[in-house]
């Protein structure tokens, strides 16, 4: 049996989360060249808030039903902890040095972590997810299960979305001047401070709808969940060009084929058995992104930047 | 906070423990008036963390198993307590716990540890401080017998470890045989998770089923915190095995099996000790017929162990006991009567040199625990080889087989 087109579907439901997750850190990236390392655990409360909805929710409720306001949960509890996190964490440090933001980042990612591990009933081990029931899809050869369909039509929804409300909308529109100069921004009268937050919101709110993706993707939601989902996300972002929405789907999307065809192709190559299979698939992944740095510094799709300042 | 302070607290300790010992004995025995003395056991187990499940069962039994103590004065004049403390499943966080309860000069052993990776950073601790370390659930072979036990070269490294479970050499042989011989199965895909229990497990299991005339149609290593197994699904799924057999432990194995029914594999993931858990089957909605082994017999099944579930459920515990309440409480048991021994040898009183007399102690003891008759190898391993192997049946598991493994 040829497994090619199950591993490039693998890959690419992978990817597209990776690609929503990673949305919020080229945005941020792109408007206050902050690296928000706390956006992994914002994708993992939403899973929490997701989660906590369907609890709430009568037993016996269709998840079918219970989607939509799981989601409306997760990505609520996702930007609420997002423009939180931007309004205490990180406008207070806006003029200091680069480092400062960046170090409260990391702070602020073990603490939310830890926040869900004290104080979320039964936060301290995985919390089983709601799956859906039924049988999966052969689509072009490839398994996919129903949970998965979710990621796949909700990417490109929210894409097609991001897409619009960049280039068409009044605030969209000032979030690329504010990107491209904050301070000649603000002269024109654009209120950076808003855009700043609205920034910081966007990118949640797709963390949260990737945290439903990954939950009914595993099944499961647990506390350190954002830890290793984040810093693949960060890797898709640059990958794809910081700063560059389409490049951060593009970036997840690349990275997710890449895992999964160097989990099933490597070990065939002669000579790399030993460098095979899954236990060395973030290996390949990261050489990926050295390869790319290399050869194209500024992502896939980023533009050469000459010098900000 | 917890964290912060728990660290300090080591760090005084550890700096505390460095200071006395540089002093040398001070003779200040203040347990050995023998009227009342206070011999505490410590214990070191995951309490947190996603081994949780397992590690609060250890705890809870081996605080049965003095509460117990205590209650009979199974021990004239000594009055046992334990001393609880989590490991994180975490090697240095062992490591630290072992040298905080070394500190103590009332500590005479310690239960545990779950993991076989965090056993090795506490065992090297436990020799220099002679204190006997004794583990309900620890199963690598290396850890009582010496990295070479595999070309047969058996050699103790720490006289102060005791074990009462049984090694992955013998469940993961077990397993093998259990697969061949009575599922009739005879191609295999292995995976394991590349921590020290699993790789030692799967490749026992590799060894006994290859040995036996099964094929090994793959093998995978995955990563402990790996959620997402879709590739290493499509791999096996082209492999066509008549059994995934997985060398590792509940919170990646849960998802896999889940994943691996998904992605259209019908056939059944078997592990050791490590996935027999409840929260397995919780965290797995397609876990019906997956198998996994365990050290010992089924502790409902035993007559031996009627007294203990009795017990643990008049204690009153908010969490099960599961799959290491019985070696717990008989490892639990053992320091107690290794501390009985010493005593009765001491005229009624706790020597000097306790510690040191314990560990000896530990070798001779023998008696009916609740997972069968408790005595210890030259190695400090188990003498009691019975495994038992389980399968899911409509959530929950039910043992198949149960036999003492014989090469």
């Amino acid at each position: 049996m040829n497994e090619l087109p199950q591993q490039l579907a693998n890959g690419l439901i992978l990817g597209a989360m990776y690609g929503l997750i990673a949305i919020g850190y080229t945005m941020v990236y792109g408007i206050v060249q902050l690296i928000n390392f706390a956006h992994g655990e914002i994708f993992m409360v939403g899973g929490f808030g997701a989660l906590s909805v369907y609890l709430a929710l009568p037993t016996g409720t269709s998840l079918i039903l219970a989607l939509p306001i799981m989601l409306i949960g997760g990505i609520a509890v996702s930007v609420l902890v997002g423009v939180a996190a931007e309004r205490f964490a990180y406008r207070p440090l806006r003029g200091a040095p680069r480092l400062a933001p960046l170090i409260t980042a990391i702070g602020l990612s073990i603490a939310l972590q830890q926040a869900i591990w004290k104080w979320y009933p039964g936060g301290n081990k995985a919390r089983v997810f709601p799956q859906f029931k039924g049988h999966s899809f052969d689509i072009l050869g490839a398994t996919v299960q129903r949970g998965d369909l979710f990621v796949l039509i909700a990417a490109p929804a929210c894409m097609i979305a991001l897409g619009f409300f960049v280039s068409k909308t009044r605030s969209g529109r000032a979030m690329q001047a504010t990107a491209q100069d904050r301070d000649t921004a603000k002269l024109m009268g654009i209120n950076t401070d808003r855009i700043i937050v609205l920034a910081f919101a966007i990118g949640a709110a797709f963390a949260g709808v990737a945290a439903v993706a990954y939950g009914l993707r595993t099944g499961e939601v647990q506390f350190r969940m954002g830890f290793i989902m984040g810093l693949k996300a960060f890797t898709a972002a640059v990958l794809g060009g910081i700063g560059n929405i389409y490049g951060a789907m593009l970036g997840g999307v690349v990275l997710g084929v890449a895992e999964s065809l160097a989990t099933a192709y490597i070990e065939e190559i002669p000579g790399m058995q030993q460098f095979g299979g899954g236990a060395w698939k973030d290996v390949w992944a990261f050489v990926l992104l050295i390869l790319v740095l290399l050869l194209r510094p500024q992502g896939l799709l980023g533009e050469r930047v000459a010098d900000r300042a | 906070m917890r964290h912060r302070s728990l660290l300090i607290l080591t760090t005084a300790v550890t700096a505390g423990a460095l200071t006395l010992s540089a002093c040398g004995s001070r003779g200040d025995n203040k347990s050995g008036d023998g009227s009342n003395a206070t011999v505490v056991i410590g214990l070191d187990a995951p309490t947190t963390g996603e081994l949780s499940a397992l590690g609060l069962g250890i705890r809870n039994s081996a605080q049965l198993a003095i509460d117990n103590a205590n209650k009979a004065g199974e021990v004239k004049g000594v009055t046992f307590k334990l001393e609880a403390l989590d490991d994180k499943a975490l090697p240095n966080v062992g490591q630290q716990n072992t040298t905080k309860l070394a500190g103590d000069e009332d500590v005479l052993g310690i239960v545990g540890p779950l993991n076989s990776g965090v056993a090795q950073s506490m065992q090297q601790v436990s020799k220099q401080n002679n204190l006997t370390l004794i583990s309900p659930a620890n199963t690598t072979p290396d850890l009582t017998q010496g990295p070479d036990w595999r070309k047969d070269k058996r050699v103790r490294p720490f006289p102060t470890y005791f074990r009462t479970a049984t090694t992955d050499e013998v469940q993961g042989a077990f397993d093998g045989q259990y697969a061949y011989e009575k599922l009739k199965t005879k191609k295999a895909y292995i995976i394991d998770d590349q921590k020290t229990y699993g790789v030692g497990l799967a490749s026992s299991f590799k060894d006994q089923f290859t040995k036996l005339g099964g094929k090994i149609v793959g093998t995978e290593h995955v990563s402990p915190d790996d959620r997402d197994f879709k590739a290493v699904v499509s791999k096996v799924k082209s492999a066509k095995p008549d059994l995934v057999f997985y060398g590792g432990e509940y919170p990646a194995s849960g998802p896999l099996s889940q994943q691996l029914k998904d992605g259209g594999v019908t056939v059944p993931l078997m592990g050791g000790d490590g996935m027999y858990s409840a929260d397995y089957i919780k965290l797995n909605k397609k876990a019906q017929g997956d198998y996994a082994s365990s050290v010992g017999k089924p502790v409902e099944e035993l007559p031996s162990a009627k007294k203990f579930i009795a017990d643990y459920k008049a204690a009153g515990f908010k969490e099960a006991y599961e799959a290491y309440g019985g070696s717990t409480y008989d490892a639990t048991w053992a320091l107690i009567q290794a501390v009985k021994a010493v005593v009765g040898d001491n005229d009624g009183k706790l020597p000097e040199d306790a510690r040191k007399k314990v560990s000896e102690a530990m070798n001779k003891v023998t008696f009916d625990g609740v997972t069968g008759p408790v005595a210890f190898d030259k190695y400090g391993d188990t003498t009691n080889t019975m495994i038992t192997a389980y399968q899911v049946d409509k959530g929950e598991w039910a043992s198949r087989y149960s036999a003492p493994f014989k090469k």
